[in-house]
């Protein structure tokens, strides 16, 4: 049962509520640096352990922050990880840390982060915290790098900068540019939106058969 | 005075901060549904702006340079209780701006292009005038781009569009149109 608990936690970031498909949180980090595969799995990695590590954080202290002074906790709390991140990730790959420039940063103002730490973190126990964390920042890191993906290898005509086509491929460089990032993401949404229409009208059907029958 | 006026232009249509460095979506997507409301949230993230550019350079010049690593931190309290202390200046002293403006304000506060103005300002080195300036500039490209996009959707209201696309996805490729238009303008630089 308990184990089912945290599943559940954990599943329903990277599909029902992904952060970015379904609920349309923390776009800004998101539309700004996937414009290579690489950029988009170092941001989500990023965001990831800001993420795990302040649920975690905010969670084992809710019951000693007061609650008028919640939201500058978070964000002091949120702060102090992405000071982490953005240090660890110069040490580690100063190049790819180059590339993102501001952006790291900016992860304290991702509105997902802030976001989860009100709405779950600080209610709920550690354990599951954490695991919601987890979930979020999985189903993040798919976004991030499907679009990142998507990105690069229309207009660069490449995956990790490994060529994919032939000399005759004409790169669509719109796609790397800031247009690209809209277009892309206005297409994804698109598309889920059109799953969910299709799965609505399919169980409205089996209502109405059941009904039918019945 | 013709470098100020380059980073005015420059922020103001070459790097506006909404098209091209993705700042500042959620209110753009998420408040761009009226041509009224949307002007009024530019004028006050304009208005947030220009303190910020006025904070981040004080926390540099003084501060900062004693200890680079608190830098986030100290840039999003400072700023945060800047823009509190001034809400409440204007509630006392004027009214009429407070109710153009005032509801906004906390909302701005932790929105990514207020922050990423202080961290590109000091990113660049920018002095007092230049960061104000920057301000300035970035400030008004940011509520043009709003206005745009308001001025679109309020259009888009009147005609019929399949049910599929309406919402997000629709202000998404919106917006990737004008963003591109707004790639014209980087040929404002090449050229001179």
């Amino acid at each position: 049962m308990k184990k089912n608990e945290s599943y559940e936690e954990f599943i329903k970031g990277i599909w029902r509520d992904n952060p970015v498909f379904a609920q349309v949180l923390g776009m800004c980090p998101m539309l700004a640096v996937t414009n290579s595969a690489i950029n988009a799995i170092a941001m989500g990695g990023a965001t990831f352990f800001v993420l795990v590590g302040s649920s975690f954080l905010v969670s084992s202290f809710r019951n000693w922050i007061p609650k008028q002074v919640r939201i500058s906790c978070f964000i002091i709390i949120i702060a102090t990880f992405v000071t982490i991140a953005d240090y660890t990730l110069l040490a580690l790959v100063p190049k790819v840390h180059k590339e993102l420039g501001a952006f790291i940063p900016l992860i304290v103002a991702n509105c997902l982060i802030l976001g989860r730490q009100e709405a779950f973190a600080s209610r709920y126990p550690t354990r599951l915290a954490v695991m919601d964390a987890l979930g979020m920042a999985t189903g993040f890191l798919i976004a991030l790098f499907s679009l990142g993906a998507v990105r690069e290898i229309l207009g660069d005509g490449a995956l990790f900068g490994v060529k994919l086509f032939s000399e005759n491929f004409d790169p669509w460089i719109i796609m790397i540019l800031p247009p690209g990032g809209f277009l892309t993401l206005g297409v994804i949404l698109l598309f889920f939106n059109w799953f969910k229409y299709k799965k609505d009208e399919f169980l409205e059907d089996v209502a109405e058969a059941e009904r039918s029958g019945s | 005075m013709d470098n100020l006026l380059w980073i005015f232009i420059s922020a103001l249509l070459v790097n506006n901060f909404v098209l091209t460095y993705f700042l500042g979506l959620c209110p753009f997507l998420g408040v761009s549904n009226s041509l009224e409301t949307s002007f009024r949230l530019g004028l006050a993230t304009t208005f947030v702006m220009l303190v910020t550019a006025i904070c981040a350079w004080i926390l540099n010049t003084y501060v900062l340079i004693h200890a680079p690593y608190l830098r986030l931190i100290c840039f999003i309290v400072v700023i945060a209780s800047t823009v509190q202390f001034i809400e409440m200046l204007i509630k006392k002293l004027s009214p009429t701006l407070f109710r153009a403006m005032g509801i906004f304000l906390p909302l701005i506060t932790t929105n990514c292009a207020i922050l990423g103005l202080a961290i590109f300002a000091t990113n660049r080195g920018y002095g007092f005038w230049e960061g104000l300036i920057y301000a300035l500039g970035a400030g008004i490209g940011f509520t043009l781009a709003l206005v745009l996009l308001a001025g679109l959707r309020e259009e888009s209201e009147l005609s019929s569009i399949p049910k599929l696309i309406q919402g997000t996805a629709m202000n998404l490729i919106i917006a990737g149109i004008l963003s591109m238009a707004f790639m014209g303008f980087a040929g404002l630089f090449s050229s001179s």
